[in-house]
């Protein structure tokens, strides 16, 4: 109840947050909730999964140069997105086959070149990608009733996607398949002795992440109207893999909390000019020292210093007898 | 015999030059209940990891029902009714104690299709919460697995193996650091379910009282090789097996 209650608490603010805003902050605000998207999928790879992937960019890349190519080609962008979400879910399985075999420092460097190799593809094949010049003017889509003109209708759009996403996501994680990722994380030697298809669940753990990452690359195609093969760079892999990992990995809305950190508080720190990264690293490194799970681990510290110790667990209180 | 469950043919498995298990062949007949004994590193575990696909045999076959099973992996190898426990505690520590045992029966119903857009909870909270009372952990139900003692953990983990309606069971060492109490209901629930279910087990065990009481046959390793087999009195009485093992 009081979780209801909360919800709905964060889906009106969401809805209020952009009003009187200026052009330029709502449009961080819309890039929030992309890479918030993208962060979700890494961490139901990362995270519930506990698959380590440093091409999650990558994967926004191809979903945003899928929607680029098929939009400007007159295809209208709901197409162009679905496209998007399932070229990434396909490669999003191959990606999975170097997991099977390494795990770890591994597996990072293999995806690690993944990223790499997307990137320098966008770059040479002119011909479809537009090479270093990239792809720009990509339309803003058109629901018939509603046509996306301004970066205000493009954030309501953006909620609208992200409140879909989250919900299908959430039903994921509780579904049996999270089950399954979790004990993937926990103990793939357990969970496939009682009938996990381990192999199959390591695959489909990097097909979802990276079909949330196309999504988020579906939405920025149309959102910033340019792309070129930079904007997805391993520097950005880093960065969502840094907004799991402060957000809090494993907590649903850890990657929320964490977008808001590596997007937001550059702005905020502006003003601070030439030390804003020095401050930034300092922050996010007693972060870590302090609370390796993050910001969602710090509030659950709290929560439970506040609350009354009627926590004492069950088995407890008959301690006194055995 | 057509009533063998379980036939192990001329396992050998070599770490390097220790040979962990030796040229061991036996047959397990439905419903039996067979001890597996033996001193520390004779080989016992390595040759359940053998049989159940975490390890390669060096050399050798297993048949489960008549079927050969040798590569097979082991969630296949589950699917066909085969469940274990670990030696080592072998529990998810950050699920909670249902849905540690939600997740050993989730497999066994539907397909990923239906596990996808099902229930999340697969319709089996209702048998998880009978095998969580059958186990006595009702008032841990809901905690997080890694926060029971070692007990509690082994118990939760035997339960685990039940949770699929298993034909063949194979537990390594499941009464270690469990308390007499419950390892008497230990015992008692294993019976119940050999003769309920007519569940053959096979189990690995220290605890020779346990041992002794449950199994209708004992089978003694020693150096990764057979060196006695027959009734618990039999095996008490071995010259052989109170050598290397009983006379310590
Ligand atoms: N993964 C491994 N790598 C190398 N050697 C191993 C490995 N697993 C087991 N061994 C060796 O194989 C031998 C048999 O070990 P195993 O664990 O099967 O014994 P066990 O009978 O189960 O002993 P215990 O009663 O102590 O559990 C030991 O000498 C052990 O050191
Ligand atoms: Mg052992």
């Amino acid at each position: 109840m009081k979780r209801n209650l909360f919800l709905l608490a964060g889906l009106i603010a969401l809805f209020l947050l952009p009003i009187g805003q200026g052009n330029y902050f709502i449009l961080i605000l819309c890039s929030w909730l992309m890479f918030t998207i993208a962060a979700m999928g890494l961490n139901l790879t990362l995270g519930y999964a506990g698959q380590i992937s440093l091409a999650q960019a990558s994967f926004i890349g191809i979903g945003a140069y899928v929607t680029a190519i098929m939009t400007l080609a007159g295809i209208h962008w709901i197409l162009a997105a679905l496209a998007s979400v399932i070229v990434c879910f396909v490669i999003g399985i191959l990606i999975g086959f170097p997991a099977l075999r390494v795990k770890g420092h591994f597996l990072a460097f293999v995806t690690l070149a993944f990223n790499q190799l997307v990137v320098l593809v966008a770059r040479n094949e002119d011909w479809l990608t537009g090479g270093s010049y990239g792809k720009f003017n990509m339309p803003r889509p058109d629901f018939g009733f509603y046509h996306i003109r301004t970066n205000l209708d493009m954030y309501y759009m953006i909620v609208v996607i992200f409140v879909i996403f989250a919900v299908l996501m959430y039903g994921l994680i509780r579904s049996p398949w999270g089950r399954a990722f979790k004990a993937l994380r926990e103990n793939p030697i357990r969970a496939e002795s009682l009938g996990v298809d381990t192999r199959r669940i390591t695959l489909l753990a990097f097909a979802v992440g990276s079909a949330s990452a196309g999504l988020a690359g579906a939405i920025m195609s149309p959102l910033v109207q340019f792309i070129e093969p930079n904007s997805f760079a391993l520097l950005h892999s880093l960065k969502i893999l840094l907004m799991v990992i402060v957000g809090g990995a494993g907590y649903f809305f850890g990657p929320m909390l964490g977008a808001a950190v590596v997007i937001l508080l550059p702005e905020f720190l502006r003003f601070t000019e030439g030390y804003y990264l020095i401050i930034y690293s300092a922050m996010v490194i007693i972060l870590m020292v302090f609370s390796p799970a993050g910001l969602m681990g710090i509030g659950e510290k709290i929560l439970t210093k506040i609350r009354p110790n009627q926590q004492v667990r069950k088995d407890m209180e008959k301690g006194a007898q055995l | 015999m057509s009533d063998t469950v379980l036939s192990v043919r001329n396992i050998s498995k070599s770490f390097g030059n220790i040979h962990a298990v030796r040229d061991v062949s036996f047959d397990v007949r439905k419903g039996e209940v067979l001890g597996l004994i033996g001193p520390n590193g004779s080989g016992k575990s390595t040759l359940f990891n053998c049989v159940l696909g975490q390890l390669t045999p060096n050399q050798g076959e297993v048949m489960v029902n008549g079927r050969p099973v040798s590569g097979m992996r082991s969630n296949d190898l589950n699917k066909l009714g085969v469940g274990r426990t670990f030696q080592q505690l072998s529990v998810f520590p950050q699920m909670t104690v249902l849905d540690n045992i939600i997740l050993a029966g989730q497999e066994h119903h539907g397909t990923m299709l239906t596990r996808l857009f099902g229930k999340p909870d697969a319709g089996l909270t209702p048998e998880a919460d009978q095998m969580i009372e059958f186990f006595k952990l009702e008032h841990l139900r809901d905690e997080m697995a890694g926060s029971l003692s070692y007990g509690q953990q082994k118990l939760l983990d035997a339960a685990m193996a039940f949770m699929a309606g298993p034909s063949l069971v194979l537990l390594d060492e499941p009464a270690g650091g469990v308390n007499l109490t419950m390892l008497g209901h230990l015992k008692e629930r294993l019976k119940t379910y050999n003769e309920s279910h007519n569940t053959t087990f096979v189990v690995i065990e220290h605890n020779m009282e346990f041992v002794m009481s449950l199994c209708s046959r004992i089978i003694v390793l020693a150096e990764g090789a057979i060196i006695a087999e027959g009734s618990p009195d039999e095996i008490r009485s071995n010259q052989q097996v109170i050598d290397a093992y009983l006379g310590g």
